[in-house]
């Protein structure tokens, strides 16, 4: 038998009998000094054997013991705490793993609430508050792996990592603030980089360290979610720490690289989110991608291809760092592949949610940023083709956020990956996403970079651009001078000068004849131009003139070219048409309706038709519309002032009979808006019927079913449009029966355009048609369409579609309840 | 949000054909008066307290009025017409007579200029014989002191607008004078050269206004553009900038005396006033429904601007401090 082990184990028995029995302070305080001997803080020191020998099997038992004899009385044994300090003293100055799971373990097995446990939960706060963490993390880093040792690592690591949540389970709402999450995996971070400074000593002395259980504690509370508290500590300290440090840096990627491939992707993305940059995740992680298959998988794949939750700051950051070194480019490379490759995939446009896409898009730019000329030649081909293919379908789409995706991402790929060739360039409207987007294609300026230069210093008269040119450098600067101090007339305000256009020529046309006229045989531009600016408001001022001629001039308006640049072409063709259509409702819509299926139209006219007739039915179904109707001329900004003048005037002489006029009282101030029948109701059906009829019969230059679906996506809408604006009219109800049916054959279209101008559909005609009609007349259509509407909620790719489809069911709802209660009795 | 456009102050009716020339003048006790030419050749004296007219003087037998002026002798009102006649007039207690009568010798638009020499002796810029000339006539003695005449291979074309000027500095009066190829020339009266030459419009000069204080000028033309151009040292012209517009065509430009605002009478019916100093333009008066003639100011401020439409407008905008 060793003679160290069995003095101390003589002497440790000794004190556990005195401790458990005795009832004197005096006493128990003199054993437990005699204790403290074996932790070698007293100046009585035993010897090193025996305090190895002590702390590796006794201690424990002696702490188990401090804590069972734990009670308010025995405490009072000695005054002024003396005892609780002593007692304090084991757990806080002795080898703290051990001190650490005995006070977890105690913390655990007490009842609650106790004295005891707050007692232990204070004591705990104060081991965390030491830096004890710190000595119970070291104590692992020297470790040699044993099966002993691990199985001991293990169960530190779980308590060192859930302490917060133990702690809030054992104490709930007594819990202490530093038990928090949030304060204590700050807390943790320090104490991390307290070892980490350690073992870089430790390293420079030559000593050989493990680092394993680091990663795992790290590994572990990224986990479980901590990554902002326990990396916002540990990112910045490490990013100062690793400058031009190349030891520390090694420490760093070892500490990454030894985090369990089940914890990489969460460490990894904590990593990504917290560095300010790729610099510093450079500096941080070294080549960890080319060592780590599970870090590559994470970095390449999982934050490009399967999640779409990175800021943009996080992905440049991270594509960023595959693009710093040599040996992790081809990644790059290889990912550029991916994403074009993803990006156009035609499945994946249908199927992504546009969130995605963007992703995917952004992510793309960025690639091309950081990718250099010899990079890009090398794959060009195969670049080139999946760009293509994405470009083709992108625009080929329905939805005008993917079109725009798709004109970005062209525009800056093909001037990337073909310089040389002309530059692609769309018409597209700016707003937030594609000033984004392009700034993330702009490459990052360099000191020279002409975009650094500013914008251009205006010349000092800037109301006189010319001045600067002409002016040959004589004495201009000095007379300027003398000028301002001349007359300081800067207080002119200007008046209001939208007023000021371009003077038309005298040859406006006086009848509706006479536009016709000069829309189909003029040569005089001029007169054209000025035949199709008056036209609207001569449609409205004789409606009888116009009925004469009505189908000859919708035939004229709708094969009208834009000859002439004339600003507002569009706006004013489409204005005309609409008036004429009001004005002959049934001859005209019959007659649009008809064309919408004849043979030789282009997309655009016949997208025009159905906007016409959206539009026409609108202003026919608006209430009050007889009345007004003959006022509409537009007010030309020519040279009749009195339209400006009379306003003044007469508000001046209303204001003064108003003052001058007593009333005895007062009826309704506001003329009711006007009752009156609903135009469209004589009508609807000529609007309507005729565009159901032949969408599923494709004629060669139309196949509505086939490559057509924009139009088809623009039927629906109109349908819908027309189903929602014949509200109270006789032809409602097998319009809506009419529409179901529609909406029933093309339920499954795969584009989102459709689906979505499907569901408005359905939205309008349950709003349309009269509820009582609904459930008599269409119960099985009914059935159908809520089955399918709730498929769509819960499944559809598009959130447009899912909204519009919740937006369905909540209509299909309010029906029911409103018809509950005319049933029920 | 600016101002709306702001309204007429009055409007006078009644000239009975297009209104082609305007002139403020002030009558007996310091009446303000407005004299106004038109196409049918009477001259038409406004009160502008009663805006009623006064008169109408009948003396070019029905052909167009171009130009009027009052010398201060008097008052003496001078009228140029197309019946190739430039009347002398005497307004004083309310009579209207003719009492000389300078023959003409061109019948084009182009309107005379008159400077005052001495105190009763006057220079008279009036277009020439020949189609490229300008005579220089003194008044009232009706002699013709030289005849101005561009050198053979210049190719101006007809003098469009003239304006006679004296600098303070220089004893000698200039003459500005802008022609039908669209150049201004600046011609030494006395020397009968030309001084200086520039090329302001691809159209016919229409109308200049001179800014002696600052040396500078604006011109209109048949184009749509207004040319700012300044006089170097009193003699060398040279083009300062030109100033773009909506529309084509200026018939006549005014600086208000204090040379604070401009005035453009244009053919899209509209009256223009910019800020001269920086030609910020403040305003666009859109009343007139046909061709805008002539604009003027009076000492006033006030402005006045006949058009085709028969009307005279008068409009006080940007009250002089």
């Amino acid at each position: 038998m060793d003679p160290v082990a069995s003095t101390v184990r003589l002497a440790v028995q000794e004190a556990l009998h005195i401790l458990s029995s005795s009832e004197d302070g005096g006493h128990i305080i003199s054993t437990l000094r005699s204790l403290r001997r074996y932790l070698g803080e007293t100046e009585t020191q035993a010897p090193a054997e025996e305090q190895e020998e002590f702390s590796r099997t006794h201690f424990s038992t002696i702490l188990r013991c401090l804590v069972g004899k734990l009670s308010p009385d025995w405490l009072d044994l000695l005054p002024d705490g003396q005892l609780e300090e002593l007692w304090a003293s084991f757990f806080l100055e002795g080898p703290a793993d051990q001190a650490f799971l005995v006070l977890m373990e105690s913390i655990e097995g007490a009842a609650s609430p106790s004295f005891r446990l707050m007692k232990m939960a204070q004591l705990l706060a104060r081991f965390l508050s030491a830096g004890r963490m710190a000595a119970v993390m070291e104590g692992q880093c020297g470790q040699q792996a044993g099966l002993a040792s691990r199985l001991l690592q293990e169960t530190l690591l779980t308590r060192v990592v859930g302490l917060p949540d133990r702690l809030g389970n054992r104490l709930q709402q007594e819990t202490l603030a530093a038990f928090f999450p949030q304060n204590y995996f700050p807390l943790l971070g320090e104490e991390v980089l307290r070892v980490l400074q350690a073992v870089v000593d430790s390293l420079r002395g030559g000593l050989d360290c493990s680092i394993s259980f680091l990663s795992q504690v790290l590994g572990k509370a990224c986990v479980h979610g901590r990554q902002k508290e326990i990396l916002g500590v540990l990112v910045p300290r490490l990013t100062v720490l690793t400058q031009g440090n190349c030891l520390w840096q090694r420490v760093c990627w070892r500490l990454v690289e030894r985090v369990p491939d089940q914890a990489m992707e969460a460490v990894l993305k904590g990593l990504v989110e917290a560095s300010p940059g790729p610099e510093v995740l450079s500096r941080l992680l070294g080549n960890l991608v080319t060592k780590s298959k599970k870090a590559q998988f994470v970095m390449t794949r999982k934050l490009l291809f399967l999640q779409y939750s990175c800021s943009t700051p996080m992905l440049q950051s991270l594509l960023g760092y595959l693009a710093m070194d040599s040996q992790r480019r081809p990644l790059l490379v290889q990912a550029l592949k991916e994403l074009l490759e993803t990006w156009g995939s035609s499945s994946a446009i249908r199927h992504a949610p546009l969130e995605q896409q963007r992703y995917v898009s952004k992510a793309l730019l960025i690639c091309l940023v950081h990718l250099g000329e010899a990079e890009l030649q090398a794959s060009r081909d195969e670049l080139l083709t999946s760009l293509m293919e994405g470009v083709k379908s992108r625009l080929d789409s329905s939805l005008p956020p993917v079109r725009r995706l798709g004109m970005i991402v062209a525009e800056v790929a093909s001037a990337r990956l073909h310089p040389e060739g002309p530059p692609l360039k769309f018409q597209y409207e700016e707003d937030d996403l594609t000033r984004e987007m392009l700034a993330l294609a702009a490459p990052r300026p360099a000191a020279d970079s002409p975009l650094e230069a500013g914008p251009p210093v205006a010349p000092v008269g800037g109301e006189f651009p010319d001045q600067e040119t002409v002016d040959g450098g004589g004495p201009q600067a000095g007379r300027e001078g003398s000028d301002s101090e001349l007359d300081s007339d800067d207080e002119l305000v200007p008046y209001d000068m939208s007023g000021d256009g371009e003077q038309r020529s005298s040859k406006t046309p006086a009848y509706v004849r006479d536009c016709l006229e000069a829309l189909t045989a003029s040569e005089d531009w001029e007169r054209w131009e000025a035949a199709l600016q008056a036209l609207e408001g001569l449609i409205l001022k004789s409606p009888a003139a116009t009925r004469e001629v009505s189908l000859e001039l919708a035939k004229v308006l709708l094969h009208l070219e834009e000859k002439t640049a004339v600003a507002g072409f569009e706006g004013l063709r489409q204005r005309a048409l609409v008036a004429v259509t009001v004005t002959d409702a049934a001859r005209v819509a019959e007659y649009l309706a008809a064309q919408f299926y004849a043979l030789n139209y282009s997309l655009r006219q016949r997208m025009d038709i159905l906007d016409v007739l959206a539009l026409a039915a609108q202003e026919l179904s608006r209430p009050g519309r007889l009345g007004r109707a003959a006022q509409r001329g537009p007010t030309g900004p020519s040279s009749q002032p009195s339209g400006a003048t009379v306003p003044a005037w007469q508000a001046v002489v209303e204001e003064r009979v108003r003052r001058k006029t007593r009333r005895f009282c007062k009826g309704s101030m506001g003329r009711a808006a006007a009752a009156g029948p609903n135009e469209f109701n004589v009508v609807a059906g000529y609007f309507f019927f005729p565009l159901l009829q032949r969408f599923d019969r494709p004629v060669v230059t139309f196949d509505l079913l086939g490559d057509d679906q924009l139009v088809l996506g623009r039927l629906a809408h109109t349908l819908g449009a027309l189903m929602y604006l014949a509200v109270n009219t006789a032809v409602a109800v097998p319009m809506g029966k009419a529409l179901l049916e529609f909406v029933w054959a093309l339920r499954f279209h795969g584009d989102a355009y459709v689906r979505q101008g499907l569901l408005s559909a359905v939205s309008s005609v349950l709003l349309s048609v009269p509820a009582e009609r609904l459930l008599a007349d269409l119960p099985d259509e009914l059935l159908e369409a809520r089955s399918w509407l709730a498929d769509v909620a819960e499944q559809d790719a598009d959130e447009d579609c899912r909204l519009l489809a919740v937006k369905a069911l909540l209509l299909l709802e309010k029906l029911r309840d409103r018809l509950l209660p005319l049933s029920s009795p | 949000m600016a101002a709306p456009a702001p309204d007429p102050q009055f409007i006078l009716r009644g000239a009975g054909s297009a209104v082609r020339a305007l002139h403020f003048c002030s009558g007996a006790q310091g009446r303000p008066l407005l004299l106004s030419g038109s196409l049918r050749g009477l001259v038409h004296i406004w009160n502008l307290e009663t805006r009623r007219p006064l008169a109408a003087l009948d003396g070019h037998g029905g052909q167009c009025v171009t130009w009027l002026h009052t010398l201060p002798r008097g008052p003496q009102l001078l009228s140029q017409g197309r019946d190739l006649q430039l009347c002398v007039w005497d307004l004083a207690e309310g009579r209207g007579a003719v009492v000389d009568a300078v023959r003409l010798e061109s019948v084009g638009f182009c309107r005379a200029s008159v400077l005052a020499e001495g105190p009763q002796r006057w220079t008279l810029a009036v277009p020439g014989r020949g189609s490229d000339e300008v005579q220089i006539l003194e008044l009232p003695s009706k002699t013709l002191v030289s005849c101005l005449k561009p050198e053979a291979g210049a190719r101006l074309g007809m003098p469009m607008c003239l304006q006679l000027w004296q600098a303070e500095s220089s004893p000698r009066p200039l003459l500005l004078a802008g022609y039908e190829d669209g150049s201004l020339a600046l011609w030494d009266v006395s020397m009968r050269k030309v001084c200086s030459r520039a090329a302001c419009h691809s159209e016919p000069v229409m109308g200049l206004a001179l800014d002696p204080r600052r040396a500078r000028g604006v011109s209109g033309s048949a184009e749509k553009a207004l040319a700012v151009w300044s006089l170097e040292g009193q003699q060398a012209l040279q083009v300062r900038g030109t100033h773009e517009l909506t529309n084509p065509g200026i018939a006549d430009l005014k600086i208000r005396p204090d040379s604070k605002i401009l005035a453009t009478a244009g053919w899209d019916h509209r009256v223009r006033v910019f800020q001269w100093r920086t030609m910020r333009p403040l305003a666009v008066l859109a009343f007139h429904s046909a061709t805008v003639h002539c604009v003027a100011f009076d000492a006033t401020g006030l402005l006045a601007a006949g058009s085709g439409d028969q009307r005279i407008s008068v409009w006080s905008l940007y009250p002089p401090t």
